[in-house]
């Protein structure tokens, strides 16, 4: 039985939406060039569109690639612009890399291909802004719109910075190539930095209204389970993606109706998603069980696992998280985990010790207009009850704050001293 | 590809190197350089005199200018280059960090334009 037409586009639409991204990082690697490629899979995927109505063919990946390359080829050969000496050199090794291309056409010849678009995307050469919009855009296969609304830009903005990026690879030379195993290691930490770059964004955006960007989340945690596919069992690859699930998990329950912050301690737990919690908690362990490489990622997923596991707030495990804080402190000392680390610390000897602290971390000065320092201080000092300085450091972090949740979250807090 | 491999280092630290380590240093170039000829990657390279003899040149309206020191003050002064081959940006880099001067200043790699057909 034939299927019908809105199936069969259905099946088209599918056959898309699975197969954009091998199909462009194949093509990159045929073509030698970002946006030669770009057009090449979008003509492809027009060609299909028209020829697959009489059925799909029986290798439709292969086929968008054969297609969106000899498109590509025939536009160098007929565009007298391209008739330059760089291009001709181009299309004589696009040529002889496409007569190799069919034979292998095996999954991990695709594998390697998405792998080499990531690490050229988060090339160090690249500013990391510009590392995280191309991956959106090349690896996610967001719009240069998503990613502009994911940013806070212009679409026009962001087009620029993509633009610029895609020239630095072609005119530097980034290779298209995964680096080779002594840099591996180091320039995945870069890649990993990017992934965690769109979660924290989506997660916690550091400007305007929103609190959560749930689209960007998603693509985070796409990615992760992207590069675990391309390189499995790697400690820190399978920390990240058990950090990402477990703070996610707890979207849902980070922001009010109207939009307010809910601290971690007065959350709703019922509201918290206990698949993906579940599947961060087997990840953690899955991470923390490879001998010889302690991440940073699986620590910090380490200490959300112990949040989450606490069926109500009180049966948190605060000294075992105080330890774990201690560990991170150790593989990448920060201003900002010293600062988480002195708000479990007030949780276990009290808000005296956890001012100290915090006092000792802002006497150093280089974090001085973080916001969360002082929404801290102000806590332990309403904790000891030194009322008018926990005022004090509240208006602080507020002059700080940029996101309105958060603001609200300050006043809220000055409010309830001054009454 | 050709890279620039532009050395940085700040001139008042230099000078007040202590000559056993600066003549430690110079042994460590000349290895560098040798290496890099035999690895077929050594295209040129120099050591340049300090900026106090580096004067400006300007032509406007047909008119030349000369000034006294380099075009810009920075904290780190160019000091010597390399020009290299290389196969990418990648093998560029690994070459710019075995640079003795990468440990103290910086490095610009900077591609170079294939000449005009």
């Amino acid at each position: 039985m034939m299927p019908s037409t809105r199936e069969a586009d259905r099946e088209v639409e599918e056959i898309f939406r699975r197969e954009a991204g091998r199909v462009l990082a194949t093509l990159i690697r045929l073509l030698g060039d970002f946006d030669l490629a770009e057009e090449a899979r979008q003509d492809a995927f027009a060609a299909a569109v028209e020829q697959w109505s009489a059925g799909v063919p029986a290798n439709p990946r292969a086929w968008l690639i054969n297609t969106g390359r000899n498109k590509a080829i025939d536009k160098i050969r007929r565009d007298v612009v391209f008739r330059t000496k760089v291009f001709d050199r181009e299309l004589a090794s696009a040529e002889a890399d496409a007569a190799t291309a069919f034979e292998e056409s095996d999954e991990a010849t695709f594998g390697d291909d998405r792998l080499r678009l990531i690490f050229t995307c988060c090339h160090p050469a690249l500013k990391q802004e510009a590392q995280i919009a191309l991956t959106l855009r090349e690896v996610c296969g967001l719009s240069t719109q998503a990613v502009a609304r994911g940013f806070l830009v212009s679409e026009e903005t962001m087009a620029q910075r993509l633009v610029r990026a895609k020239r630095k690879i072609r005119d530097a030379g980034i290779p298209y190539e995964t680096p080779e195993p002594s840099l591996l290691h180091e320039r995945l930490q870069g890649v990993l930095a990017v992934v965690y770059g769109v979660f924290t964004e989506g997660y916690a955006a550091t400007t305007g209204t929103r609190l959560v960007d749930a689209e960007l989340c998603g693509e985070a945690t796409r990615l992760g389970y992207l590069l675990d596919e391309l390189l499995p069992d790697n400690a820190a690859v399978l920390g990240l993606l058990a950090l990402m699930l477990l703070h996610d998990a707890r979207r849902a329950a980070r922001e009010s109706l109207s939009g307010d912050v809910i601290l971690l301690e007065d959350q709703d737990r019922t509201l918290w998603d206990h698949v993906k919690i579940a599947e961060g908690l087997r990840l953690v362990d899955r991470s923390l069980c490879i001998s010889g490489q302690v991440s940073a990622y699986a620590v910090q997923a380490a200490i959300a696992a112990l949040h989450v596991r606490a069926l109500r707030k009180e049966d948190t495990d605060w000294p075992q998280i105080v330890g774990l804080y201690e560990v991170l402190l150790r593989l990448q000392p920060s201003p900002v985990i010293e600062l988480n680390h002195a708000v479990a610390v007030s949780m276990v000897d009290g808000a005296a010790r956890a001012l100290d602290l915090v006092d000792s971390l802002a006497a150093r000065g280089q974090v001085s207009q973080y916001h969360l320092l002082h929404a801290a201080r102000g806590r332990f000092l309403q904790q000891l009850g030194r009322l008018r300085e926990a005022g004090c450091a509240y208006r602080t972090a507020l002059s700080y704050a940029a996101l309105e949740p958060e603001r609200r979250f300050l006043r809220a807090r000055i409010a309830s001293i001054e009454d | 590809m050709q890279y620039l491999l532009m050395i940085y280092r700040n001139e008042a630290e230099l000078a007040a190197t202590p000559p056993a380590e600066l003549a430690a240093m110079m042994a460590e170039y000349v290895e560098f350089t040798k290496g890099i000829i035999q690895a077929g990657q050594f295209k040129a390279g120099d050591r340049l005199k300090p900026t106090s003899t580096a004067s400006t040149v300007r032509v406007r309206n047909g008119k030349v200018t000369t000034t006294d020191g380099p075009f810009a003050e920075t904290r780190e002064q160019l000091g010597g280059y390399y020009l290299i081959e290389a196969k990418n940006l990648d093998e560029a880099i690994g070459i710019a960090a075995r640079i003795p001067g990468a440990r103290v200043g910086s490095i610009e790699v900077r591609p170079v334009w294939p000449p005009a057909a």
